[in-house]
């Protein structure tokens, strides 16, 4: 086993080869192991969009269905309730303009909803995972000039009807906004709005 | 070299000698997963005339839907009959266990795993083989399946096929081959008396699909399997080239 | 720190770690300075990748756990769930059963190797008694293993193995039941034996194999020509005929695994029921205690032992036939153990062996593979007679080996391994 006539050219190659074509190998064997673990046909089966009826859904009432296992509010607005959320400071808002990724792509302005009368929110809020109470009226909570929102009993966060959190305190922020869209009198929960 | 190959050898032989039996039913037939045209007709099929007594409890609408390229809409407006039923869902059935206890004497059973339990030569060859017998409640037996609860609910497709004695091109079990025509001659041929909505070819056609589809309900990863196994294998015999190359290198060490 | 004289690491982060743990000599004891022969052939490829396999059922294994329900209610359609709805599920199985198979074709031809050179003599009976051991709990492993799909060939597989136990006399019948735990096979005894396969004996296992291969790494390895390799040292003591583990075999062993690999997944890909002999066809239908399947075998790897105990179809010494054939059973297993001590012959390898032993090996292993056949057929007279016949030659192999391995006439050993 001497060092003559070893060509340690080749051999240093051959090595680096089949080391980089196994660490191929195993990254392929890896695949399905990680792969089982997303969610099965049987949890995105469960997971399925979920429709609503909301024809008889009466201004300033809210409705809440399940999608995934988490609450969906789904809230009639009134023209007023609209009036005192468009009407709101920003400067109140930690993301007033829905910057941060909570929301659809399709969903903009301070109401973030596709249509003004009617929000579409999470009900868990973004702290640390409690359900907010509804408060829509102006003085049901005691904060000043409250517009009508949100306030989650927990740690004392509050949400505008937009879902917009306020400054100051503990979420981070806004609640979010499932994907949805209408289909006559019904609402989709968990489906995108087609693009045409 | 050659003992190597002796002792591979040595190693396969009891797995050929085991090699499992064909079973004992007139017609074969080979599935054809890559044949999406014959795999919908077969779904139609199923659910149609199917559905109605047997479930399929682990298949999805939406996996063959996907399987054989059939866009969600389509499926829902043609395939799905049932309000409680969703895309994504298994296809059961509304009937149960007792009501078809009480209809047929037994209760008709879940065929997801039909496919793989009786094969598709036996599914094939059952559904061809029902022939009218007054005798049995259904007015129908079975040539594969005697004494068989199920009524051939493929009749208005089929006809009525009663067994008669006549002669056959094809090997009848049983049946002498006549030296001067050439052709068997047996009282147990199943011929179509009275025609139904197709011709004896067509539905043969038909039975096919219908086969198909349950050969694939059985065992939907084959798809897969089939996709993704020439990629591995490549892979595999690459790496032990390379291996092979990188082993003989090192062993010119040794002498 | 530890033994002043282990080999340590010059410098560095190995020096760091040999300072507290023996990294370094561990790996110069087990790879890069343990000398195997130089004269390795085919039949040593099996001991590696009978790890390989350990390795893809423990991986496989643990993966299914996660997916699986070990209720009867639940176990047969969770099967299904695995198979159809987890992404990936059908492959992660499929391995797993297929493995179970590559699992005894691999160790059927490594204890073959044992027989050919003579592996399990002294000094290494027990390397032989470590590996027999797991080939035992690698028999109640893998039966426990397949009631878990809980499908008719399961259920009723398991209701003969479990009926074994009641065939002994007096206690047989309570034992039988202990085993369920319920007056049937139940959903109790699946749980239990779910407990055994997953957790209780892949721990034992594991640790047999550690065992093994201590063992193996004290006596240093066999070889073909069954000489050792250790009797002729050059001047730094290394073996003439040994080369480094690393990166000699490791090198040689991965173009095995390839080879492996490859058959291994067209298995997998193509033909995962094994032609109806690694999935049999009954188990796709869910256990049902009331009706039994026409045809019960159980999987091929049990077979030659299920064809000697339906071979015992006669009484002897007052025994009924139907325990004498469990007695039979156990024997043909429990025989293998006393290898050791059975073979008298001054030499180790068949290739210097004289010709006694060779035919006897040759019909033993013929012998073997039959009743391996006919333990998957239904019985007939006339299969029950040749089942006798190779039953009567699987036992004259190792009782009558003490006197023809010492009868017969031996051929000069060489003093270095050839070829």
């Amino acid at each position: 086993m001497a060092d003559n006539g070893v060509n340690r050219g080749r051999r240093r190659f051959l090595v680096g080869a089949t080391t980089v074509v196994g660490a191929v190998g195993a990254v392929g064997v890896a695949v399905p192991f990680v792969a089982s673990w997303q969610p099965s046909a049987r949890a995105r089966a469960a997971g399925a969009p979920v429709r609503a009826d909301i024809s008889l859904l009466e201004p300033g009432q809210r409705i809440t269905v399940e999608w995934r296992g988490r609450p969906v509010w789904v809230i009639s607005r009134t023209e007023e309730m609209i009036e005192r959320t468009e009407n709101s400071d920003p400067g109140r808002f930690s993301d007033p303009d829905s910057e941060r990724p909570q929301q659809p792509a399709y969903i903009t302005g301070p109401l973030r909803s596709s249509r003004p009368e009617i929000g579409v929110l999470i009900g868990i809020c973004t702290h640390l995972g409690c359900s907010p109470l509804y408060r829509p009226e102006p003085d049901a909570v005691d904060m000043d000039d409250w517009p009508g929102g949100f306030f989650c009993p927990c740690h004392g966060s509050y949400f505008d009807l937009a879902g917009r959190v306020f400054r100051n305190v503990p979420a981070p922020t806004n609640l979010e906004v499932p994907p949805y869209r209408f289909e006559g009198d019904e609402i989709i929960v968990g489906e995108d709005e087609e693009t045409t | 070299m050659k003992k190597q190959l002796f002792a591979l050898l040595f190693a396969l032989v009891p797995m050929a000698a085991l090699a499992a039996p064909a079973p004992d039913v007139p017609h074969s037939m080979t599935p054809d997963l890559n044949d999406e045209a014959s795999l919908q007709r077969g779904m139609q099929l199923y659910v149609n005339y199917c559905m109605g007594c047997h479930a399929l409890e682990y298949q999805r609408f939406a996996r063959a839907a996907n399987d054989f390229g059939m866009p969600q809409d389509l499926v829902e407006e043609n395939l799905i009959f049932s309000s409680e039923l969703a895309f994504n869902d298994q296809m059961r059935i509304a009937m149960s266990q007792e009501d078809g206890e009480s209809w047929f004497g037994a209760a008709a059973p879940e065929l997801s795993l039909h496919g793989r339990l009786r094969g598709p030569d036996w599914i094939y060859s059952y559904l061809l083989g029902f022939y009218k017998d007054p005798s049995r409640p259904t007015g129908v037996n079975n040539n594969v399946y005697e004494q068989v609860a199920m009524p051939n609910v493929l009749e208005p497709l089929q006809g009525v096929q009663e067994m008669v004695c006549a002669e056959s091109d094809r090997p009848i079990e049983g049946a002498e081959l006549d030296p001067l025509s050439g052709k068997y001659q047996s009282c147990e041929v199943l011929q179509v008396t009275q025609p139904g909505k197709m011709e004896p070819d067509e539905f043969e056609e038909a039975v096919y699909d219908l086969t198909n589809f349950l050969a694939y309900v059985g065992e939907p990863s084959k798809l897969q399997a089939q996709a993704l196994g020439p990629k591995v294998l490549i892979f595999i015999f690459i790496f032990g080239v390379i291996a092979y190359l990188l082993k003989r290198e090192y062993w010119r060490d040794v002498h | 720190m530890g033994n002043p004289n282990r080999v340590k690491a010059e410098s560095g982060i190995m020096r760091w770690v040999d300072d507290r743990f023996p990294a370094t000599q561990f790996w110069q004891d087990h790879m890069a300075k343990y000398y195997a022969p130089k004269n390795f052939n085919f039949w040593y490829f099996f001991g590696s990748l009978a790890l390989l396999v350990l390795i893809n059922q423990i991986l496989t294994g643990v993966w299914l756990t996660m997916s699986y329900n070990p209720s009867g209610e639940g176990a047969f359609a969770s099967l299904e769930y695995i198979m159809r709805d987890v992404e990936y599920g059908w492959l992660i199985r499929y391995m797993h059963t297929t493995g179970a198979s590559a699992f005894f074709v691999v160790i059927y031809l490594h204890m073959f190797r044992g027989l050919l050179y003579g592996s399990y003599k002294a000094p290494r009976e027990l390397v032989w008694i470590f590996g027999m051991t797991i080939y035992l709990l690698l028999m109640a492993e893998a039966f426990m293993g397949y009631l878990l799909p809980w499908g008719q060939m399961s259920y009723w597989g398991a209701q003969v193995i479990i009926s074994l136990f009641a065939a002994i006399p007096v206690i047989g019948p309570d034992l039988a039941q202990w085993i369920r735990g319920d007056f049937l096979i139940s959903g109790i005894t699946l749980n239990r034996f779910f407990a055994l396969h997953v957790v209780a004996l892949p721990i034992v296992i594991l640790g047999l194999v550690v065992l093994h291969l201590i063992a193996l790494h004290e006596v240093g390895s066999n070889n073909p020509d069954g000489i050792e390799i250790k009797d002729k040292k050059d001047e730094t003591g290394k073996p003439l005929d040994g080369i480094p583990f690393h990166p000699y075999y490791t090198v040689k062993d991965l173009v095995g695994v390839a080879v492996f690999l490859f058959v291994f997944c067209v298995v997998l890909f193509y033909f995962p029921e094994g032609g109806g002999y690694f999935i049999e066809r009954p188990n796709f239908e869910p256990a049902n205690p009331l009706v039994t399947p026409d045809h019960i075998a159980p999987v091929w790897y049990f077979t030659p032992f299920y064809a000697i105990l339906r071979a015992i179809t006669f009484d002897l010494f007052g025994l009924e036939a139907q325990f004498l054939g469990v007695v039979f059973m156990g024997a043909a297993i429990a025989v293998l153990f006393v290898l050791p001590w059975l073979d008298r012959s001054p030499v180790r390898s068949m290739r210097y062996k004289g010709w006694m032993s060779k035919v006897m090996l040759a019909l033993f292993a013929v012998s073997f593979v039959i009743l391996g056949v006919l333990g998957a057929l239904p019985a007939t007279s006339l299969r029950t007679a040749v089942a006798q016949l190779c039953t009567l030659i699987y036992f004259a192999f190792f009782l009558l080996m003490p006197l023809y391995t010492k009868m017969e006439n031996t051929k000069p050993v060489p003093e270095r391994v050839t070829g």
